[in-house]
């Protein structure tokens, strides 16, 4: 990948606009977090991408303060990452954890943490409203958290993390629990945000997702940064490398001979129990048209259909070793 | 940088006490409310209800010793019930309860970093905490301590009660219990704030202290000072024998014990302030 590129850029930017990873190692007693990461973010939607156990949240913990470095340091914007009262009028942290303080409506709960963070009760009041707008939750906006649905929580939590307008936006797989027309509306969000100059951090395990909306990816694997740089060199070599998928129906044999005709899947299998398919498709979108097309026709009934996270692993491994 | 940033760093950096103190406020409302009326304050209410319910039994059920029958007896009597129930028992395990969870709760529920990603000073947060806790525990525990006062005196003696209420030593030792009472919010709830940031389990440290406090009378004098209970008991109004293995030391005076332990408590929130600024939320491992 353009990694020379990337880094040329960088030393150009002026580093107050830059998210600075400078030697950086966290571990959790003996347990590598991440190891000797160097990286310099500039505005733009940038991706980081890694099975789990990668890195990503540590490396994001750490842009927010939550971790501190064993060694080395981070910077944000030219803040270092231990002075809240700096960081957090400019960073947002939509983090993973699902988990809110108890008894709070959705508005209490954002309205509660800008008032916290110095606004008065009147900004506070218009930024909520606002940010609650923004996710399209206004209409639950006074109900309890805890009655919300996943995709809910995960909503308020992202109205929550920019709601006082920063200009990073740290994002912890700020997709899972969304259903299709959320997820298409949120990353529409996401470019509008980039397109405004924002810096967006983005972590996710979906490489379909973070081809659709990063202008960079970092790559991490086990705690090591193996690749960073502009998106097309991960679309390219995507695109070369077989993706696999599951569909479970009522009659995957006849679906098996049916996609089995096109030029871009390489390999259908049976799944074990026989209600199911693996699919090796070298062309996803092509393949789900085809799909679509196969069940109109009315003779399989579909039950789900799902991208198989070994086959994920696997596409890692493929990057990974490409580099 | 958005408009809404710049104007909240500029206020930081332009008006800090001014929006320190708005912060601490908006971190008071949210934790009081939750103090007061979340899950956890069910095990409070229920310790502050014991006294009020054994001296409603006492109110119904007069004992027919000697001693309770006789009113010059009872603030001496009173002063021991306070000192071993109230004192010793429910506003040690109150303060223990509120302010270990300030921390050590919203650890447990994952939602401590909500704080952590605002634009507040970690040490502000801690003031903040704190005052929700002494604002939590001296509404109820100096209500308590005034509801079992007058629970105490009255029903059996009223009309003694009333002459020594409004014209005897009766509102002049009441306050004093309630001041009492104050500084032991103080005292165990900066105690109990640490341990809640220091320790996983603080139910440990929590038992350690409370021993040390009830065998602080078989202590000798140099070892009674380093404890709260020494010298709350010091400004009790009515002095009870502490029994016949006691080690008698001379009580502390109040122009020691009161300052003595607000500085105490000011180096345990200092503590608090560094340990906080280095704190990092791993739930994982908690």
């Amino acid at each position: 990948m353009d990694e020379q590129d990337s880094n040329s850029q960088s030393e150009i930017r002026d580093p107050q606009s830059l998210i600075l990873f400078d030697n950086v190692s966290k571990f959790y007693g003996e347990i590598l977090g991440v190891n000797r990461v160097t990286l310099s973010l500039a505005p733009g939607i940038t991706s980081l991408v890694g099975p789990n156990g990668a890195g990503k949240t540590t490396l994001m913990n750490l842009m927010t303060g939550l971790l501190r470095p064993t060694v080395g340091r981070v910077s944000v914007l030219g803040i270092p990452t231990d002075r809240p009262e700096q960081l957090f009028p400019k960073v947002g942290y939509c983090s993973q954890f699902d988990s809110f303080p108890r008894g709070l409506t959705g508005r209490e709960f954002i309205n509660a943490f800008l008032m916290v963070s110095g606004f008065s009760r009147k900004q506070s009041q218009d930024l909520t409203d606002e940010a609650l707008a923004r996710v399209d939750l206004m209409a639950a906006a006074d109900r309890k958290i805890g009655a919300y649905s996943k995709g809910m929580r995960q909503r308020v939590r992202l109205a929550q993390s920019i709601a006082h307008h920063p200009c990073v936006l740290i994002l912890d797989e700020p997709l899972n629990g969304l259903d299709p027309i959320v997820r298409a509306e949120t990353i529409a969000l996401f470019k509008d945000l980039a397109a405004q100059g924002l810096h967006l951090i983005v972590s996710s395990h979906i490489l379909h997702e973070v081809d659709m909306m990063s202008d960079r990816v970092v790559l991490l694997n086990n705690g090591y940064v193996v690749a960073e740089g502009g998106i097309q060199g991960v679309r390219d070599e995507m695109e070369e490398h077989p993706m696999q998928i599951l569909i479970r129906c009522n009659q995957p044999s006849l679906l098996a001979a049916r996609v089995f005709r096109s030029d871009h899947v390489v390999e259908a299998r049976l799944h074990n129990d026989r209600q199911g398919l693996f699919v090796k498709t070298r062309n996803a979108d092509q393949f789900y048209l085809l799909l679509n097309e196969v069940v109109s026709q009315g003779e399989i009934e579909l039950e789900s259909v799902a991208p198989v996270d070994d086959d994920l692993s696997a596409v890692y491994e493929y990057l990974i070793g490409s580099h | 940088m958005s408009a809404t940033a710049t104007t909240i760093q500029d206020r930081q950096m332009h008006a800090p006490i001014s929006i320190r103190l708005r912060q601490i406020a908006a971190i008071m409302r949210l934790e009081v409310k939750k103090n007061f009326f979340g899950k956890r304050a069910f095990l409070v209410y229920l310790l502050a209800l014991m006294p009020i319910g054994l001296l409603g039994i006492i109110a119904i059920l007069p004992p027919q010793a000697r001693e309770w029958l006789d009113f010059s007896g009872y603030p001496k009597l009173f002063s021991g019930i306070y000192s071993a129930l109230i004192l010793r028992t429910v506003i040690f395990f109150g303060c223990a309860w509120i302010f270990m969870n300030l921390f050590r709760g919203e650890i447990v529920d994952r939602s401590l970093h909500y704080y952590f990603l605002a634009a507040v000073r970690r040490d502000v947060l801690i003031a903040g905490k704190y005052f929700s806790g002494l604002v939590t525990s001296i509404v109820l525990f100096a209500g308590l301590t005034i509801v079992s006062m007058l629970l105490f005196f009255f029903p059996h003696f009223y009309a003694a009660s009333v002459r020594f209420f409004l014209d005897g030593p009766g509102l002049t030792q009441l306050w004093t219990y309630v001041a009492i009472t104050v500084l032991a919010c103080v005292g165990y709830g900066a105690f109990f704030l640490v341990v809640g940031l220091f320790v996983r389990n603080p139910i440990i440290p929590a038992l350690v202290l409370y021993g040390w406090e009830w065998i602080n009378f078989l202590l000798p004098p140099l070892l009674k000072k380093i404890s709260v209970i020494h010298y709350l008991n010091s400004l009790v109004p009515v002095p009870i024998s502490e029994g016949p293995f006691a080690v008698v030391a001379e009580p502390t005076p109040a122009w020691i014990s009161v300052p003595g332990l607000l500085i105490v408590t000011a180096v345990v929130m200092l503590l608090a302030g560094v340990r906080i600024r280095r704190m990092e939320i791993r739930y994982g491992s908690e």
